[in-house]
Order: C-alpha cells, then sequence, then structure tokens
C-alpha cells in the first residue's frame, strides 16, 4: 500500500533523506530504528506533508502520488500520523477538534457527519482503550497535558480516526513504563488486518510490547538494514555501532 | 430558554417619536424566545402615506437651528433642548480649539461635519407583500434570535393585520415588564414619560463635555433605549437591542441610558449591522449605565457594522463612548464586547469603581481584516475601596487590518485595596497587519495590586500542520484555533450571541487567509 | 509638540546665542536652536512626555553654565561619590571638561578616550534620531563630553568611567553635556556614566545629557548609568543606541537622584542579529519625578530585546516607566520581551506605568507585563516574628527587591557603591516614614 523509491529530503540546507527505500504492506507493521538525526522524524513529516522540506523520489500510497497531496488530503485519505510533540492549541476543545477531523474523514469516505452526541458516545468507547479520563475531553487540544497524556490523546485520536497508514513518530520518547505499556496496548489494540503501522523508535523497548512484522535500520537517511523483529533486539544488545552503522550527524 | 425583550431599531435616525408604529409579537411557543420588536422603519417611500412631514426639513449640516428643529420634531421638553443646545455650544467650542481626538492610532480624512445629515425626516413603511421583500440581513438577525417565520412576516410589515394585533401584543408584553417595575422604552419615549428618571441620570456618567464624538451626541441625538430597573428587581428577561443604518450620507446618534437601583440586575444585548455602502458614515453613539448599591449590569454587545470593503472604501466610523458607573457598594458593570464591523473602531467601554467593593469587568474580542482599523480598550477608575477590575482583551488582526489595545487602569488615592488583573493577547495573520498594545496604568494608592500581562503572536505553524494532519482544511484550522483564541471571552457571552460571534469571526477571516 | 508658548519662548531667549565653533558646526548649532523655537517644548499632551510636565523647568531663568567653576571638588571627593572603578575616569563640571580630576590610566593601544571638544569632527557625528526639544537644546548648546573610540577587535578590560559633576553657586544654570561612543566591530567595551550634585553650590541646576553609542559589527558594550543628581536638581538625558549586525548591548540605568528626571534609553536595531538588554532602577522619594522612557524600534530582523525596570516609591515621589517597543514591517525573527514592576512605599507614592507594544511584522515574539504593589504583609510579619523591627524589615525586603536589578550589575566595586547609594535614598524614606 505504501511504497518509497529513492526518497530525497532536504531542510535549511541539511540533506535529510538521502535515497530512502521502503515498502509496506497491508496490515503490516514496520519497525524504523536509528540512531538520533538519522532521519526518522523527518521520514514521518515527510509523508505527512509538512511544509519546509525540498523532497524528492517517489512515494506512492494505494497506488496515489503521496507527494502531491495536502497534508489533510494524506489525512483524508487513511495516513495518521501520531506526533512525537503533540502541539497544543488554546481554546479548542479536545472534542470540538477531533469531531470536526472525523467528519472530514467522514465526507471524505462518503459517510454521514456525527452530530455531537452520537460522536460522544463513540469517543467515550475509544477513551477506554488507552485508559482516557473522559475528563480531558472538554479541555483544550493537549494544553496542560503531561507527556504522557499527549501521547494517549494521540492513540486515542488514531482510534477515532481509524487509519489505514498509521505513523507513529517516537511515540515511546518520554514516557514511564506504565505509560509506556497503556500506549502500546491501545496500538496493539488497534492493529488490524487492513491497517498497516510504521512505528518510529529509537529504542527496542516499544516493541517488546508491539511486535513489529519488519524492522529496519535507518542511518544518514537511508535504509541500512531490514529484518525481522529480532534485528531490534541485536540493536537494543550491540547498539548502532555494534552493527556497524556509520553514524553522523544530519 | 431565556426569555428576551427586544428594541429593534431600523434606521434609527429617522425614526423615534415620529410616526413610529410600535409592533410586538404574542406569547412565542414553548421553547422558543419571546421578544417585544418595537420596529420603526425607513424603507424607500412607494405608496405616498405621509404627507405633513417633508423629507428636506431638516437641512444638511450642524447649526443651532438643526438642534433645536430635532428637538422640535421629537417634542422635547425645555430641559431636554437646553442640555442639547449646551452640549452644541460646547462642542463649536471644541471644534474651534481642533479638540477632535487624535490620538488614537487610527487615519482617516478629516469629516465634514457639515455634510452630515443629523436628522432626516421619517418616510412611512411601505406595505410589503411578502417575506422576500424584506430585507434579508434583517430576516437573518430575526432567525438568529430564533423568531418564527409567521412572527418575522408579522414584525417585517408583511401582513398587515398582524401590526394591528401587535399593538396589543406589545402591551401585554410590557405588562410583563411593568408587573416588576422594570421601564425599557424607547429614549424619546423616555423623554416624555419618565422625564424625572432621564433628568436625574442623563449625563451623570458621560458629561455632555466629556469629549468631542460624546459631546457631538448630547446636541443632536435621535433616539436609543432607556432602561430602568428597580430597586430589588431582577429583570425577567434578558433586554436586547438591535441597531441598524440604512440611509445614506447619515450619521447616527444613538443615547442608551440603563439604571439600575439597589440590588437589581439586568443583562443587556446590543447587535448591529449596516448596509453596503460606498461612503463612510459616522456613528457617535452614547451609552451610559449607572449601577447602584449591590447592582449587577452586564452589556453584551456584538458589532458588526459594515467595514468597507476590501480596498477600504465605505465602512462606518464607530466612535463611541460607553461608560458604566458602579455609583453603589458592591456593584458590578460588565462588558463584553466582540467586535467585527466598521470601518474604524473608537471605543472605549469603562467603568468608574466609585461604590466600595465594586467590580469592573471588560471582555473584548475585536478583529480588524483587509483595511480595518480598530483603537479599543477600556478605563477602569477605581475609587472605591476594594475595588476589582478584570480586563481580557483579544485583538485579531488579518489583511491590512490595524489592531490598538488602549487601556487605562487608574487607582486613586482613596482606592485602598484595588485589585487589577489585565491581560492582552493579540494575533496576526499574515504580515501586513498590526497589532497595538498600549496600556496606561496610574497608581496612587501603596495597596493595590496591579497586573498587566500582554502578548503577541501568530497562528504557528506546527498548530496548522497538527489540524491538516487529522483531515481539517486550512481555511477551517485557522478559524478553529482562532476561535479557540477567543474562547475565554466568547463564554461571557449569552449562548445564542457566543454562537452567533464565532460565525462572524469565521466569516469575518474568509478571504484573509492562506 | 506644537508651536511654542510664551513660557518657552522666554527660555529660548535667554540662551542669547549658540557657543561659537569651527566651520560648520556653528550652522548645526543655530538650526537645532531654531527647530526647538520651531516646534516648541513637548507638554503632557505629547504622547512621549504624558507624565512628565516639563514646566517646571521652564519656569526657571537658567542661564548656561561658565567654565572654570571648582565647586569643592577634589579626586578623593569624586571616588568617594562616583566610586573609584580604576581604569580611565573622565570627569566633566556643569559639562566642561575638567582635566586635573580625570586620570588616563590603562588606556589599551589604539583605544581613543578623551573629551568630545578635542577632537575634531565629532560631534557632527552624533545624534541621527528625530529630537526632541531638549537633546535639540544639547545639539545647539553642548560645550563637551566624552569621545570614546574602541578600535576593531579589541577587548576593554577596565571600565571606563565618565563622571559629570552638575552645580551651581548662585544663579540658576544649565549644562548639556554631549558624549559618543564608537565601538568597533568585534570590539568589547564597559562605560559608566555617573551623574552626580557637586558637594557644595547644589541649588537649582538643570544637566540635560546627550550620549550616542554606536556598536560595530559583533561589539559588545555595557553601558551603566548612575543618576545621583541633587534633590534640588534637574536631570534629562538622552541615551542613543545603533546596535550593528550580531552585536550585544547591556544597559542598566539606576536613577536615584534629581527633582524632576527623566532618563530616556533608545535602541534602533537597524542591523539584524542584535540584542540589548535593557534594565532599570528608579527610587523617587520625598518630591521626587522620575521618568524612565525607553524605546526600541526593531527595524532589521532577527534582534532581540529583553526590558526589565523596577521602581521603588516612596515619599510624595512619582516613578514612570514608558516603555515602547515598535516591531517594522519586516523585522520578522523579533523577540522581546518588557516587564515594569513597581514597589509603593507610602500613602502617596505614585506609579504610572505604560508597556507599549506596536507590531507591525507577524513572525514575531513580544510579551510585556505590569505590575503595582506594596511590600508583602506576610514576610512583614515573618521577619517581625523573628524579632526583627517593622522598619528594618521593611529596609530589608524593599532592599531584596532593588537588589534584583543591582546584582547584574558587573562590577563588585561599582555594585556595592551604587548599592550603598540605593540605600541611603531608602533611608530618607525611612525617615519620613517614621517622623
Amino acid at each position: 500500500m505504501l511504497n518509497i523509491k529513492n526518497l530525497h529530503a532536504t531542510v535549511g540546507g541539511r540533506h535529510i533523506l538521502q535515497g530512502l527505500n521502503l515498502q509496506v504492506g497491508e496490515g503490516e507493521v514496520h519497525a524504523i530504528m536509528g540512531p538520533n538525526g538519522s532521519g526518522k522524524s523527518t521520514l514521518a513529516h515527510v509523508l505527512a506533508g509538512r511544509d519546509g522540506y525540498e523532497v524528492t523520489g517517489e512515494v506512492t500510497y494505494e497506488g496515489r502520488d503521496l507527494l502531491a497531496m495536502l497534508p489533510e488530503e494524506r489525512a483524508t485519505g487513511g495516513v495518521f500520523l501520531a506526533f512525537q510533540y503533540p502541539v497544543e492549541i488554546p481554546g479548542v476543545g479536545n472534542l470540538y477538534f477531533l469531531r470536526t477531523a472525523l467528519n472530514a474523514i467522514r465526507k471524505q469516505r462518503g459517510l454521514d457527519e456525527f452530530d455531537a452526541m452520537d460522536f460522544l458516545e463513540f469517543a467515550k468507547a475509544q477513551m477506554k482503550l488507552v485508559e482516557m479520563d473522559p475528563s480531558f475531553m472538554n479541555r483544550s487540544v493537549n494544553e496542560g497535558f503531561s507527556g504522557g497524556e499527549k501521547k494517549r490523546n494521540e492513540i486515542f485520536q488514531m482510534a477515532v480516526l481509524e487509519p489505514k497508514l498509521a505513523i507513529l513518530d517516537e511515540t515511546d520518547s518520554g514516557l514511564d513504563i506504565d505509560a509506556l505499556r497503556i500506549v502500546a496496548s491501545g496500538v496493539n489494540a488497534l492493529r488490524r488486518k487492513d491497517r498497516a503501522m510504521l512505528v518510529i523508535t529509537h529504542y527496542q523497548r516499544l516493541l517488546d510490547y508491539i511486535e513489529p512484522d519488519h524492522v529496519h535500520v535507518l542511518a544518514n537517511g537511508r535504509i541500512v538494514q531490514s529484518g525481522d523483529k529480532n534485528l531490534g533486539r541485536q540493536l537494543e544488545a550491540q547498539g548502532y555501532t555494534g552493527l556497524n552503522v556509520p553514524v553522523t550527524a544530519g | 430558554m431565556i426569555e428576551r425583550s427586544i428594541l429593534y431599531y431600523y434606521e434609527v435616525i429617522t425614526s423615534y417619536g415620529l410616526g413610529e408604529v410600535g409592533q410586538g409579537v404574542a406569547d412565542a411557543p414553548m421553547g422558543t424566545l419571546q421578544t417585544d420588536i418595537r420596529e420603526i422603519a425607513n424603507r424607500e417611500y412607494k405608496y405616498g402615506f405621509v404627507t405633513d412631514l417633508p423629507a428636506d426639513a431638516v437641512p444638511r449640516g450642524l447649526s443651532e437651528d438643526v438642534v433645536r428643529l430635532i428637538s422640535a420634531k421629537k417634542n422635547e421638553p425645555e430641559w431636554m433642548l437646553n442640555w442639547r443646545l449646551k452640549a452644541y455650544r460646547y462642542w463649536v467650542q471644541l471644534k474651534k480649539s481642533e479638540a477632535e481626538p487624535t490620538w488614537a492610532r487610527v487615519h482617516y480624512p478629516p469629516i465634514d461635519y457639515q455634510d452630515i445629515i443629523y436628522y432626516s425626516a421619517p418616510k412611512p413603511k411601505k406595505a410589503l407583500k411578502s417575506l422576500d421583500e424584506v430585507d434579508p440581513e434583517v430576516l437573518a438577525m430575526f432567525n438568529k434570535l430564533g423568531i418564527s417565520l409567521a412572527e418575522q412576516e408579522r414584525l417585517s410589515g408583511v401582513a398587515m393585520d398582524a401590526i394591528v394585533d401587535s399593538v396589543s401584543v406589545a402591551t401585554t408584553f410590557k405588562k410583563k415588564l411593568a408587573d416588576v417595575g422594570v421601564i425599557f422604552c424607547s429614549f424619546s419615549e423616555a423623554v416624555q414619560n419618565h422625564p424625572d428618571l432621564v433628568q436625574k441620570y442623563l449625563g451623570s456618567v458621560v458629561p455632555y463635555t466629556d469629549n468631542f464624538f460624546a459631546t457631538l451626541n448630547s446636541a443632536v441625538f435621535t433616539d436609543g433605549s432607556f432602561c430602568f430597573i428597580p430597586k430589588g428587581v431582577r429583570c425577567p428577561m434578558e433586554l436586547s437591542t438591535y441597531f441598524r443604518i440604512n440611509a445614506a450620507d447619515t450619521g447616527q446618534f444613538e443615547r442608551t441610558l440603563i439604571v439600575a437601583e439597589e440590588g437589581a440586575y439586568v443583562s443587556y444585548l446590543e447587535g448591529c449591522t449596516a448596509p453596503v455602502r460606498d461612503k463612510n458614515q459616522l456613528h457617535a453613539a452614547v451609552v451610559e449605565i449607572v449601577a447602584l448599591e449591590g447592582a449587577q449590569v452586564k452589556y453584551s454587545t456584538v458589532q458588526n457594522w459594515y467595514p468597507g470593503d476590501a480596498e477600504g472604501r465605505g465602512g462606518i466610523y464607530n466612535f463611541v463612548t460607553k461608560r458604566g458607573k458602579c455609583a453603589g457598594a458592591r456593584s458590578k458593570i460588565s462588558w463584553t464586547q466582540v467586535e467585527t464591523g466598521s470601518a474604524i473602531t473608537w471605543k472605549y467601554p469603562s467603568v468608574v469603581l466609585q461604590g466600595d467593593d465594586s467590580v469592573g469587568e471588560f471582555y473584548s474580542v475585536a478583529l480588524t481584516a483587509n483595511r480595518q482599523q480598530a483603537d479599543t480598550g477600556t478605563k477602569m477608575i477605581h475609587i472605591g475601596k476594594n475595588t476589582k477590575s478584570t480586563i481580557l482583551s483579544k485583538g485579531i488582526s488579518a489583511g491590512f487590518g490595524q489592531n490598538t489595545y488602549r487601556g487605562r487602569v487608574r487607582v486613586g488615592k482613596s482606592a485602598t485595596g484595588a485589585q487589577n488583573h489585565t491581560q492582552c493577547d493579540s494575533l496576526l495573520l499574515g504580515s501586513t497587519c498590526g497589532a497595538h498594545t498600549i496600556p496606561y496604568i496610574e497608581v496612587k494608592n501603596p495597596t493595590a495590586r496591579v497586573e498587566h500581562e500582554a502578548s503577541t503572536s501568530k497562528i504557528r505553524e506546527d498548530q496548522l500542520f497538527y489540524c491538516r494532519q487529522r483531515g481539517i482544511r486550512e481555511e477551517d484550522a485557522v478559524s478553529m484555533i482562532v476561535n479557540g483564541f477567543c474562547r475565554e471571552v466568547f463564554k461571557q457571552l449569552p449562548m445564542e450571541f457566543a454562537v452567533e460571534a464565532q460565525k462572524l469571526l469565521s466569516v469575518s477571516l474568509e478571504g484573509c487567509v492562506g | 509638540m506644537g508651536a511654542m508658548d510664551t513660557r518657552g519662548q522666554t527660555f529660548v531667549q535667554r540662551l542669547s546665542c549658540v557657543p561659537e565653533s569651527n566651520g560648520g558646526l556653528t550652522a548645526f548649532r543655530r538650526a537645532a536652536l531654531e527647530w526647538v523655537s520651531e516646534h516648541g517644548f513637548p507638554t503632557t499632551r505629547d504622547e512621549a512626555w504624558k507624565y512628565t510636565q516639563v514646566s517646571p523647568i521652564l519656569d526657571i531663568p537658567f542661564t548656561p553654565a561658565q567654565q572654570g567653576m571648582d565647586l569643592g571638588l577634589s579626586p578623593g571627593w569624586i571616588d568617594q561619590h562616583a566610586g573609584r572603578l580604576g581604569g580611565v575616569r573622565l570627569v566633566f563640571i556643569n559639562g566642561f571638561f575638567a582635566k586635573g580630576l580625570s586620570s588616563f590610566e590603562d588606556i589599551p593601544q589604539g583605544a581613543k578616550i578623551t573629551n568630545l571638544a578635542s577632537v575634531e569632527g565629532s560631534f557632527s557625528q552624533s545624534l541621527k534620531d528625530q529630537p526632541n526639544a531638549f537633546t535639540a537644546l544639547n545639539t545647539a548648546l553642548a560645550r563637551d563630553g566624552a569621545f570614546i573610540q574602541i578600535p576593531k577587535n579589541v577587548v576593554l578590560e577596565t571600565p571606563i568611567h565618565l563622571v559629570f559633576v552638575s552645580g551651581t553657586e548662585s544663579e540658576p544654570t544649565m549644562s548639556h553635556p554631549r558624549s559618543l561612543v564608537v565601538a568597533e566591530a568585534g570590539s568589547t567595551a564597559t562605560v559608566v556614566e555617573t551623574h552626580l550634585g557637586a558637594a557644595t553650590g547644589t541649588g537649582r541646576y538643570l544637566s540635560n545629557a546627550v550620549m550616542d553609542v554606536a556598536l560595530g559589527e559583533g561589539a559588545v558594550v555595557t553601558h551603566i548609568y548612575v543618576q545621583n543628581e541633587a534633590e534640588t536638581a534637574f536631570h534629562l538625558s538622552h541615551l542613543g543606541i545603533r546596535p550593528g549586525a550580531g552585536s550585544r548591548v547591556t544597559t542598566h540605568s539606576v536613577a536615584l537622584g534629581g527633582r524632576i528626571a527623566r532618563q530616556e534609553v533608545k535602541v534602533m536595531f537597524n542591523a539584524p542579529g542584535a540584542q540589548a538588554v535593557l534594565n532599570g532602577l528608579y527610587m523617587p522619594m520625598n518630591k521626587q519625578h522620575i521618568d524612565n522612557p525607553t524605546a526600541i524600534e526593531h527595524i532589521a530582523p532577527q534582534c532581540e530585546s529583553r526590558t526589565l525596570y523596577k521602581g521603588v516609591i516612596g515619599g510624595q515621589g512619582v516613578g514612570i516607566f514608558d516603555g515602547r517597543v515598535v516591531v517594522h514591517p519586516g523585522a520578522i525573527g523579533t523577540d522581546s520581551s518588557q516587564a515594569n514592576k513597581n514597589l509603593l512605599l507610602s500613602d502617596t507614592a505614585q506609579a504610572n506605568t505604560r508597556p507599549r507594544l506596536e507590531i507591525l511584522a507577524d513572525d514575531v515574539k513580544c510579551a510585556h507585563g505590569a505590575t503595582v504593589g506594596q511590600l508583602d504583609d506576610q514576610a512583614i510579619f515573618y521577619l517581625r516574628s523573628r524579632g526583627v523591627p517593622v522598619q528594618v524589615a521593611r529596609d530589608i525586603l524593599t532592599l531584596a527587591f532593588a537588589d534584583e536589578m543591582l546584582n547584574l550589575i558587573p562590577m563588585t566595586a561599582l555594585r556595592s557603591h551604587v548599592r550603598e547609594r540605593a540605600m541611603l535614598r531608602m533611608r530618607a524614606e525611612a525617615q519620613e516614614v517614621i517622623g
């Protein structure tokens, strides 16, 4: 469903992705691991369509040219990014925000829009997945949330928006062990045959909970090694240097 | 559902006290608003109805004769005429000494005060055949207020029999307010029917010498609302006034006076619109509020006068003086304003905190898009002990808009224990607009606690991206974020007004973003 | 400013004529005086002078001070009252250079530190901003001041101390010191500017000083200003700063003296990536009126300004902070903050504060804040419960409030000197409270 060929991305004169190739099939869970500065977050941003990158190469998503689509078109087309640093939007209610987003996606899929009451019922059910307190829904988007709460909110949003391709950008960073368990079990509950996931992480520990089908090592803007879940454990034991992966800044 | 009484001014300039037709609505069905709408329209004359009021009775321009003529046409008592004349003479002095304010951060070509029609004779209503002939904006306002279609027909004068009907309806409604002693009528009526009250309070908060525009208003004001809540009465419904300017080349000068006696409470709403005109029109209103001991007055405005076109042609000059006096102990006056319209807004709804433990509040959203300019804010004058004031201002600038918050917090020597908290936030949409924050903080009492905070920002790229990544279009995301920015102010408005304000904001931003 | 009223006219007429100078300078001075005649003196209707009336100054028949007054000064007296900082010290009496009281220790190679009058053509280099009546008067009437030029990449280890002593023995006099500091690219310097009332003859005088500071690319300048004029005196000063690209300037203003004093700091960011930090402390007591306008113009992009001023106001004193930050179109990446905190010590003290922001560019980060309050009752009680007498408790807390600013002054010797002066001011207040 996702096919990335020779992807290059440059930001502020820095060449970050340098010919990345990756194929993700329907329902597959891929983990992308790599040292800091290897281009992991850039990959997530480029796939979601963030401005500010000069991008070349080819990315097809369900046969469409993903790079030609606006961020909101990608989102309504089923691409979801769980942000590493979810943004606070003061004054905009969490629930209102999410209903607006869901209705945009439902409209695209030819479904009826949810009204406030129906949506509330639907949302409450999904909240349980990440053990989220319903009181969060009345607060502004991410405002005053702790790091762990923000990450849980991202997974909750993913549950509500039901994407076909979920990109989790360092969803484990900044989480204590309990929060990590909650987030991971939420993600596992959302694994489906028709939902692919790209789990981007620095550490193996998330992969102890979310077992990937494939693990790739990203370094210097390229996939330098691919394997099964054991590759992650190997990395954990030996570190990135142990794999003889060149590590440079950028 | 809250009950609400509405005074509806349709082209106020030409209307009051002359040939007016009182209209109202029967008790609305459960769950909708009960309204009493007094509409005095000046639509295009077609059916030749009135002959004895020539339309050219008052010439263009301002003179003592014009002031006398206005007063005479309104059949005013001598004290009222004298007050107008004192104001007029003072205004002539001000004009001579070039006292038209220039300190505000707004720019406009000099106003030719002799080129304004200060009073034009009312023209009678034409009989409309169907609702289709009614000004769509008026209908929109009716819908907004939750008035049923049948009522709309009656209100718009479509069904003539309904007008006949409604005279008695209005009386029924008035009876409901009269039962508790509330007076809510046009200012002209108040001058005729409650001269003692008007004489006692008129100018007691905004004297005719107050400032250039208030002085002008005092000389030539046409009409407005009068509202009196007697001691201990909680007004059983919200009171509304809806203003609309329709005629070209006219200035509009309403005067509103609200008096809440000891322990009384009233929530008052004011809405305004004006049609598209390519010439600027002057609107110089005055609002005075008096709150006696323990009284509370909540005044909400959604101002949507015509702002001019994208190139800055036309639009209303909204030069308004609004001030409340917390005359008694433990009284409270709260201003909430949403300013999306007008080419230029010059307006500082203020509170004089005279009574001990009195409270003043100012909540404001001001949006300037295209070529709009706003210089708006408040004054909180602390005189009594332990007086408290809160200021929350949200300014949004887009296009070539210039938005200035100007606020004065003054703590006098006597105001022991006074407290103020001010928060001013500005949001910039685009690089060609401006946001300015000009506070004046003057403290003469050491026990006062005054805090002022302000910030200026733009919508962050990461906030927009976050929304778009969730499938929300950029324009909707901007509107959502801007509304979020204003939420704390919208919370202060009655529910329907808050919804209306949000919509207005989104509409005003259309085409300004991207 | 409008046309001149009679009061202003009389004031200007008394000046009779501008000093005769070389070349085009006389014409330059005449033009400045004409500017004053044409525009008049500011009134409280001028936004920039809203809280300071100049009429009490204009009502006094000031005449230009003459050279050669000794006012009972000695190097030891200067040490005692201005602080002994080591390094170069230039002393000026009523705007005239006092070579005998100055010292020229440790002038680094290539640096030029002298009196302005001795440097040909230096005068017209300064004051490029829009004048006001008093800076124009300074242009017309200045006799001397300091001239400092730090060559490229030179780092000055010791501060340059400029001491301006004023006083009069009989008639009211005025002086107009004019100084120029040029810190070339990559240089580093600290300039201390002290304004003092003389030991004797501290009658009614007006000191109207102007200093211009130009920073080259990447230069670092620290400017410390200590104003401790006589309480009968009038003091007006203007510090104009033009930072070069990537330069850094820090100013510390401590305003203690004067009957009416107004010390303006103006920063024009015309080059990108520069930073200005403006710190200030003002302590009007008795019947003093101290006004602190700051004006920061962000014209170039990516500049940063930080303003923090604190006021300690006692007696019938009036303290004013009038901050203005303007972000011009195109000044993207501007980061500006302004804060003003005031402590009122008496029932008759007054604080006026006006932190203004005018923003005409969108990619900016700007914030400002202001507070006015009094000493924390609980803190006073806490100290009293530990046996500290009430007045001492108040002094301790007041000083703690002021110390936030004083502690930012970089040199220990100067810091303790200024702190001592500040405590003397506070004691003037304490006497009043007790008495």
